[in-house]
């Protein structure tokens, strides 16, 4: 009976709390944030050369940062808003309610936060976290190179001690927005003779060191958010090192699952209009209000079932992970068919736009957002793990098929 | 509302599964249908169930039932799912009992549904007519006739229509075929004069019938709610109905594939284990994939009709849909990667192909479901 009384406060806390936050986005989130990004610039990503797109959006982010919302769920200490996870749970659902963006995109809080919280010392801790949770530091990611694509331990970038320094040299490859980016997450080869995981450091360091350069890839999709990246001798204390020396693999496959999660989550699950009112638009419906299209008003309503069951399977992999019963490779789950399903999500977009969808450069299309948005999803099912990479983790770690 | 079992009911479904598995491996279903066993199910067993409480599971304290929820029950159909076991828990202590407690009277509920819950009374609703799944589309007529009414039409899949002792049969006393105005539902005794029924020998062993209603006379006590308003009732009874088959697919999904992968771990082809061969590997990782995620929507769509039956379509719409096309696919992938095996009726797998199928068409298939979604968003 005890226990039912606190499980009934607690309930009782956290409505408060849901009402509370309700009321504080409501008379806080400006209306312009209340809309899904149409392009690049509605997203905000922060660092040392960070511009505002809008007064809304500037706004918005501040009052989310001093709040600590920027990371929900980090302690207060680095610049968290320090909630549990029910009540993370509830501003997310507050937030989607009204369709609030999020306030900043960061690599530092989806992948690096994470990380740093797990394995980082108390020095890296009170250096890089509040940078990350204020949008002071925009950080990159140094994990494939050329040649290594997923088989991502095969990596060649070499860091040779020099007292207390390491030199590193090297080239890393779809470093996402390197060129914009003020520091960098790396996995460098720190023993060359150990075994392949075992040779492997994770390091910091600041992209204006001398030596560090990067190139831009353009892509099918007209842009070119990944970048070549350099390094010529360049030199990082041996501080810089999260974890161990030699063990950073450790950190680099607990980081890799939250890219994952964070990947599979791209389609935006339940966020902005439905398909088949966008489709509407375009096809039209007939004079019992169906679109008039029958085989694509099934393949949206096939698509928005198995979306809304991945969403269910989403929230539940969050209640696994806080009753301590998630397999830690189930990320991979999520990963590879999220992005599938975000391709079909995009393919059915274009399918519905028709002729509509193909248009390139021109204002009405804001600059070909449609037919770029479709191309940008085919990256999905390859950056952070390949779709086959995902099944093969499923297969040997979840179900433990034999082989390799 | 945490996706993950409490406590509780993770010793509910141990404790099912205990005895599901001990008592009624899939071996009991092998038994029951190459002895042609007239009831279908075995009686012992139902006592058992009674005794543990599962019968009236749904049933209110009230009325000596355990007054549960739906997750509970879906927990139980679930374990049904692993076995097959054919059992009257579905049609009884699931649709029946929801139908009797949602839209019964004082005295219909107190005369039947503590009889349910001891296990005593077999009880089940005749909805289906044609060859698909369509609530409004019922055309069997009552007419009105004295004090009460006059049935005639035919229904079929009647779940456990040559057992029970309660029929609840959907009527249209008003309108025509496909609209929602007009249907009544009706208790009727199933020794009544005019009633026949012709137990169906399905696919999967199960227990069916058709039954024919010729000019069958009930008297005004018969009738389960309000004359030509049903349709409300028969939406939320039907999804709860829904929600139950759906957990019995996880069940059954679940167990095929860990016979599945099993098999992959010992089966030995071309000199290696052909678990592992990657082509093997994948498939055996996008079913795993599937029913994680039919198990998640099945989950929301429980809980969901534990908090409010009436909103619960949606979820329970994406929830059956998903679970008749994974289960489809579970069984054909189990089929296909036993091999020759998997072929023959001396092994299992292909017992459960035979209940996927039926659970697929009970209630509803996934198409059905589908474009249930598909009108709820209004395209």
């Amino acid at each position: 009976m005890s226990d039912l009384k606190a499980s009934d406060t607690e309930a009782a806390d956290l409505d408060t709390f849901r009402n509370e936050t309700r009321a504080w986005l409501e008379a806080n989130c400006p209306p312009e944030m209340r809309k899904p990004a149409t392009s690049d610039a509605d997203v905000f990503w922060g660092g040392r050369n960070a511009k505002f797109s809008s007064e809304p959006q500037r706004i918005w982010f501040e009052r989310m940062r001093d709040k600590g919302w920027t990371v929900p769920d980090w302690p207060r200490e680095y610049g968290g808003g320090g909630l549990s996870a029910a009540e993370h749970k509830v501003l997310r659902a507050e937030m989607a309610r009204i369709g609030a963006r999020p306030p900043l995109s960061s690599f530092g809080i989806w992948m690096l936060g994470p990380a740093l919280l797990k394995y980082g010392n108390d020095a890296q801790k009170k250096e890089h976290l509040p940078k990350i949770a204020a949008g002071e530091i925009r950080w990159c990611q140094g994990y494939s190179e050329p040649n290594a694509g997923s088989d991502l331990a095969s990596l060649q970038t070499r860091a040779e001690s020099d007292g207390d320094d390491f030199i590193i040299t090297g080239s890393k490859i779809w470093t996402s927005y390197a060129n914009y980016a003020d520091w960098i997450f790396c996995l460098v080869r720190t023993d060359p003779t150990a075994k392949k995981h075992d040779g492997i450091s994770f390091i910091l360091f600041d992209m204006t060191s001398k030596g560090v350069s990067t190139k831009p890839i353009l892509l099918i999709s007209g842009y070119s958010p990944f970048c070549e990246t350099f390094f010529d001798n360049v030199r990082v204390p041996k501080s810089h090192v999260v974890g161990t020396i030699n063990r950073g693999w450790d950190v680099a496959k607990y980081l890799l699952q939250h890219e994952r999660a964070m990947i599979s989550g791209m389609g935006e699950r339940g966020v902005g209009r439905p398909l088949g009112q966008i489709a509407a638009d375009s096809v039209g419906t007939d004079g019992q209000g169906r679109l008039d299209d029958a085989m694509l008003r099934g393949q949206i309503a096939s698509f928005d079932v198995d979306e809304a069951a991945l969403a269910a399977c989403a929230e539940r992999a969050v209640d696994l992970a806080k009753a301590g019963q998630a397999h830690p490779a189930f990320s991979s789950a999520m990963k590879y068919y999220g992005t599938e399903l975000n391709k079909r999500r995009h393919e059915i977009l274009m399918s519905a736009g028709g002729v509509d969808a193909l248009e390139w450069e021109s204002e009405r299309s804001r600059q070909g957002a449609r037919p770029r948005a479709w191309l940008r999803t085919k990256a999905n099912s390859i950056e952070g793990g390949t779709s086959e990479v995902m099944l093969g983790i499923v297969a040997k770690r979840i179900l433990d098929l034999p082989g390799a | 509302m945490p996706l993950v079992l409490t406590e509780e009911q993770s010793m509910l479904r141990d404790s099912a599964r205990g005895l599901i598995s001990d008592k009624a491996p899939v071996s009991h279903l092998r038994h029951l249908r190459d002895s042609k066993d007239p009831t279908g199910f075995s009686k012992e067993l139902w006592h058992s169930f009674a005794e543990m409480g599962f019968a009236g599971l749904l049933v209110p304290e009230e009325f000596g039932g355990s007054g549960l929820g739906f997750v509970e029950a879906g927990i139980i159909m679930e374990e049904i799912g692993r076995t097959l076991m054919p059992s009257p828990f579905l049609a009884t202590s699931v649709v029946a009992a929801s139908v009797l407690s949602r839209g019964g009277n004082a005295a219909q509920k107190s005369e039947y549904l503590s009889e349910i819950a001891s296990g005593s009374l077999l009880a089940t609703l005749a909805i289906d007519e044609g060859a698909k799944h369509r609530p409004l589309q019922t055309s069997l007529k009552a007419v009105r006739a004295g004090n009460g009414f006059k049935l005639s039409g035919a229904k079929a899949l009647v779940v456990d229509g040559h057992v029970a002792d309660l029929l609840i049969v959907a009527a249209r006393t008003a309108g025509d075929a496909g609209e929602r105005e007009g249907l009544t539902l009706f208790l009727v005794n199933p020794k009544a004069k005019g009633v026949a029924i012709e137990r169906t020998i399905m696919v999967d062993a199960h227990n069916a019938a058709r039954i024919e209603f010729a000019n069958v006379e009930v008297d005004a006590d018969s009738v389960l709610g309000e004359v030509d308003q049903a349709a409300g009732l028969l939406d939320g009874v039907l999804d709860i109905g829904r929600g139950a088959v759906a957990a019995e697919m996880v069940g059954l999904s679940d167990e095929v594939f860990n016979r599945t992968v099993e098999y992959l771990k010992s089966r030995k082809q071309f000199g290696k284990l052909i678990g592992e061969f990657q082509a093997l590997q994948h498939r055996a990782a996008e079913l795993y994939i599937d029913i994680e995620i039919t198990r998640a929507a099945t989950m929301k769509a429980l809980q969901a009709l534990d908090a409010d039956v009436v909103k619960a379509t949606p979820a329970v719409a994406v929830a059956k849909a998903r679970a008749g096309t994974t289960a489809t696919r579970a069984v054909q992938e189990g089929v296909q990667m036993h091999g020759g095996m998997g072929m023959t009726d001396q092994f299992d797998i292909g017992f459960f192909m035979k209940r996927a199928r039926v659970c697929e068409e009970l209630f509803g298939d996934a198409n059905y479901h589908t474009e249930q979604l598909a009108r709820s968003r209004g395209y």
